[in-house]
């Protein structure tokens, strides 16, 4: 048999079914997979004693005809998905040695459904980052390099390490969460399909909260159908979240039909940035080419406020964050820096500056300053308001059309250190991405060619709210169309 | 009393007082999480996960805590906002596991109303309600426990607190009593808090401020957690002296958080303006707007209770009790129950109609059950003789089995022993003689052993009357009914 790792959901779901392979043996061709890729730094804590246990449930699940999509797959989580006494640290030094006595609903959906944990996995500090380079635990590397090179490039992120497992055959699927494109923009850089669903499809119960009102849990997977499938285990209402919302869960993997004829595609105006590399708009122009011939009816669509989605995202998410990340003041749980004859304030001061790193403190103290009271007005509600009318935007288009097209990224992957130093440089990344997080609405980023470099380049795919299942269908049609086949070479083991 | 005045040196000042109550829900659940809320557990025995902000927990709304705000607002004459929003006020604490508290801000579940004070000699005033808001409580820091350290309990953490916020539109530390007994009284009544101020499930933050008649408002100091109406009464006291001084000499007031110290009798300001907070408000996006429609006001207030005003009008225009009968009844809904069902279980007993007895049965209530109660230092409802026991005692002087002055032995006998009035009675042979005969036969016998005096009667010196009357009772125990007694009486003394 082939490299096991190798293989899609799908098909192992199939082979397990026919009994042609154990979850078993799957589970421990990924083991090995991720001991052979510490190069990687995709996981930061391993689980593979878990793993086998699971697999062995998932074997007697299977042997009692009780397969479902996920059981028996091998997957990684997330570092901010609580798993019960398992690493849970959102990848900060400040939640050091916190084992969680709970279960995010995400992941316990996915226990439930037969799915296997190898391991907790790298990502930015508290999802806050586009390259996995402000993680406690050392930036993860992405599995593809540029055509005869040497040099290490960023994965994107947040969600570094669910797209490098993936995409180098560390894990069949990945969670991850999506704020501004922590889901999309790591996918486009590592030829991965991710998809964030709509806001509220997912429970936030138990993901460590960077940005409430926009964390969404999501996915990522090699192809789009294991997309459907995994998206499919880990939606549902959830009465512990208040902003989960109580709709039935479509069969996710029907849509993907492949019929997109007679669709309304829309093509955003406003995503055509000055300076854009001349590969991106050509990506999205063949895209713009696949959906035409596929059947669909191709629209130009305007989203006036686009430009400034940056800036509200940049003022409503630190926001969040600065609320959010006071629970972590050395009291409770995680570290605590003690000041010698010092008083509850000092170590507050000490905890908080050791814990957190240089990002996080940025966007602590930029959430902290808008919300204070003589600029609240002027930059909170502000955004909140600009916030509504890029939902507005949104909301008219798809008047108009059923599906928005756009680039996922303004660029390939890139090397380390290269942006790292300029926030502003790195907030960039998120253009494209960050409208539809601020609309809450579903979003994919599907692999669709390489840049002259050989590095991966994504389409984004956008839907109504709710309508994943579009999202989806689109997704499969430029996923057949693009018939990306290229894979990284396998360097790292 | 309303004309609380400070005599300063250079003239009289005027107290403006407002009161932010906070007043614990009363709820099995905590506002945002499952965990219980009993007083007096094991430190951090009730505690969930959501109430120690463990990561990625979120809170999910008690509708319970939500219908019993709801409620408070409907007896306070309040409008009810069918839409408001939870907001997060940002501020560090080791007591406070989340860095803010759940509270509302711009939008309050229960907007203006009223509440009427009952003043001495039956003046009434009203005092405006602000806004009601719910909120969540933070828990306890404990510096007695551990020389270095402080031990926190996050029992009360996330506890369902109402914050009742008054207008300032008291005058006196007499009316600021007044107002939180009254709101006590509503409170418990309608049972969303038990108004339990040494429990600490009812606070008040008192705001004080001084001017000169016909001035417009000073500038007010808050006096924080104030834990007893004593407290508060003493505390504005204290702090509107401690203003007119700092004026007449020539000063500011500067706006400041206060604590009041009942030991030393003085408030002190808490944290100088350096260390001033902001709370930094925004709208918590863990929980939607709160949204109820009409139908759960509507049965938030068919669940309330005949509310004290309203008994308080009844026991008089229906009752005719005394206004002062009437508010002392109702003060307590514990007492104006009792009253209630003794008085039913009078009328029913007698046959008569319940404002034909229901002046006695309050002096009753009010003077020999009281009296035994506060002797014995108990509670109306741990009384050992309850409502239908009493109305058995109330019965037989209504039908004249026993006497007034009888009925005060019986009762004892009832307080202490727990017998009911009849067997006490029976067993003691304390019946009251109507027999006429029989008394008859007792008035010739102390008629013909008093000749002196009966000649002294018929030389006009009918005040003597009552000697005969004593005489009788004492040759019966007692038990001679004093209305036959005088009827059977004057004719033979009078020959």
């Amino acid at each position: 048999m082939t490299d096991l790792t190798h293989l899609s959901i799908a098909d192992a779901r199939d082979l397990l079914k026919k009994g042609e392979l154990t979850a078993r043996e799957l589970t421990e061709a990924h083991i090995a997979a991720v001991e052979a890729a510490d190069a990687l730094n995709a996981y930061v804590a391993k689980t593979p004693e878990l793993a086998l246990e699971m697999a062995d449930k998932a074997d007697a699940k299977i042997a009692a005809g009780e397969q479902k999509g996920m059981t028996g797959i091998p997957v990684g989580i997330k570092d901010l998905f609580a798993t019960k006494g398992v690493h849970t640290q959102a990848c900060s030094h400040i939640l050091d040695g916190f084992k969680p006595e709970y279960e995010s609903t995400v992941s316990q959906k996915l226990w439930d459904d037969g799915a296997i944990m190898l391991g907790k996995l790298n990502m930015d500090e508290f999802a806050m980052g586009s390259s996995n380079e402000t993680s406690f635990y050392g930036p993860v590397k992405n599995p593809w390099r540029a055509e005869g090179s040497n040099r290490d490039y960023v994965p994107g992120g947040s969600s570094g390490g669910s797209v490098a497992s993936v995409a180098g055959y560390c894990a069949m699927g990945a969670t991850a969460s999506d704020t501004g494109g922590s889901i999309r923009q790591p996918a486009a850089f590592t030829g991965t399909f991710g998809i964030k669903p709509t806001y509220g499809r997912c429970s936030r119960y138990g993901m460590v909260a960077f940005a409430s009102s926009l964390d969404q849990a999501g996915t990522i997977t090699r192809t789009v159908r294991d997309g459907a499938i995994m998206l499919e285990s880990i939606s549902g209402f959830d009465a512990k979240d208040s902003t989960s919302v109580n709709l039935p869960v479509p069969n996710f993997e029907a849509a993907l039909t492949g019929d997109i004829r007679g669709m309304r595609i829309g093509i955003p105006q406003e995503y055509h940035l000055a300076g854009m590399p001349g590969e991106i708009e050509a990506l999205w122009h063949q895209g713009i080419e696949w959906m035409k011939q596929a059947g669909a009816e191709v629209v130009d669509i305007n989203l006036p406020h686009t430009k400034y989605a940056l800036p509200t995202y940049y003022i409503v998410a630190p926001a969040e964050a600065s609320s959010n990340l006071a629970r972590y003041d050395g009291v409770r749980y995680g570290l605590r820096k003690n000041i010698e004859g010092g008083g509850l304030v000092d170590m507050y001061e000490a905890t908080r500056a050791a814990g957190f790193g240089d990002e996080v403190k940025r966007r602590i103290m930029i959430g902290t300053y808008v919300l204070s009271a003589g600029y609240y007005d002027a930059y909170y509600l502000k955004a909140q308001k600009v916030r509504q009318l890029i939902a507005n935007d949104f909301k008219q288009a798809f008047g108009k059309v059923d599906a928005i097209l756009a680039p996922t990224a303004p660029s390939a992957a890139f090397a380390f250190g290269e942006k790292s130093d300029d926030p502003i440089a790195m907030y960039l990344n998120d253009v494209f991405t960050v409208p539809a997080s601020l609309a809450g609405l579903p979003g994919s980023s599907v692999p669709a060619g390489l840049s002259a470099e050989g590095l991966p380049l994504g389409l984004q795919i956008l839907g109504k709210p709710w309508d994943e299942e579009t999202v989806l269908k689109v997704s499969g049609v430029i996923e057949e169309a693009a018939g990306f086949s290229a894979k990284p070479e396998i360097w790292w083991r | 009393m309303s004309n609380y005045v400070v005599q300063g040196a250079t003239g009289d000042f005027e107290v403006v007082i407002g009161l932010e109550v906070h007043a614990q829900v009363t709820s099995n659940a905590k506002l945002f999480s499952g965990a219980a809320t009993d007083f007096g557990a094991e430190p951090n025995a009730q505690v969930s996960l959501v109430d120690a902000a463990m990561p990625g927990m979120l809170p999910t709304i008690n509708a319970e805590c939500v219908r019993q705000a709801v409620r408070t607002g409907l007896a306070l004459g309040a409008e009810i906002n069918k839409f408001s929003v939870f907001d997060r006020k940002n501020y560090f604490y080791a007591d406070l596991p989340q860095g803010y508290q759940i509270s509302q801000f711009k939008h309050p579940i229960v907007g203006e109303g009223t509440i009427v004070l009952d003043l001495d000699d039956g003046v009434s005033k009203e005092v405006g309600v602000e806004r009601i808001h719910l909120e969540q409580d933070a828990g306890k820091s404990m510096h007695d426990q551990h020389p270095q350290y402080t031990y926190v309990d996050l029992n009360r953490s996330g506890v369902a607190l109402m914050e009742i916020v008054s207008k300032p539109d008291m005058r006196g530390p007499d009316e600021a009593g007044a107002y939180l007994t009254k709101l006590r009284t509503i409170l418990r009544y309608i049972g969303t808090c038990d108004g339990n101020m040494e429990q600490g499930s009812m606070r008040a933050d008192v705001n004080v401020s001084v001017r000169r008649p016909g001035e417009g408002l000073g500038t007010r100091c808050e006096i924080k957690n104030v834990n007893s109406i004593r407290f508060v009464r003493q505390a504005i006291e204290v702090e509107a002296r401690r203003q007119v001084d700092i004026i007449e000499a020539g000063g500011k007031i500067d706006q400041e958080t206060r604590l009041f110290d009942p030991v030393k009798g003085e408030t002190r300001s808490m944290r100088s303006k350096e260390e001033a907070h902001d709370y930094r408000y925004f709208p918590d996006p863990d929980l939607l707007p709160l949204e109820f429609d009409d139908a759960f006001i509507d049965a938030a207030r068919a669940s309330l209770p005949e509310l004290p005003d309203a008994k308080k009008t009844r026991f008089m225009e229906a009752l005719g009790l005394s206004d002062y009968n009437a508010s002392v009844l109702v003060a307590e809904a514990e007492t104006a129950d009792y009253y209630e069902a003794l008085l039913a279980a009078v009328a029913d007993k007698t046959g008569k109609p319940a404002a034909g007895v229901a002046s006695k049965a309050a002096n009753w209530v009010l003077g020999d059950l009281y009296g035994a109660l506060n002797k014995a230092g108990l509670a109306i409802t741990e009384s050992p003789v309850g409502a239908v026991a009493g109305a058995e005692l109330l019965a037989l002087i209504e039908d004249g089995t026993i006497s007034g002055r009888i009925a005060k032995d019986v009762f004892e006998v009832m307080f202490t022993t727990g017998k009911n009035a009849s067997t006490i009675v029976d067993e003691q042979g304390l019946t009251q003689v109507s027999d006429t005969g029989e008394i008859e036969r007792i008035i010739d016998e102390v008629i013909a052993a008093n000749p002196g005096q009966l000649e002294q009667y018929r030389a006009g010196k009918d005040k003597l009357i009552g000697f005969f009357v004593g005489q009788v009772m004492k040759a019966t125990g007692g038990k001679a009914n004093p209305g036959v007694v005088n009827d059977l009486l004057k004719p033979k003394l009078d020959g």
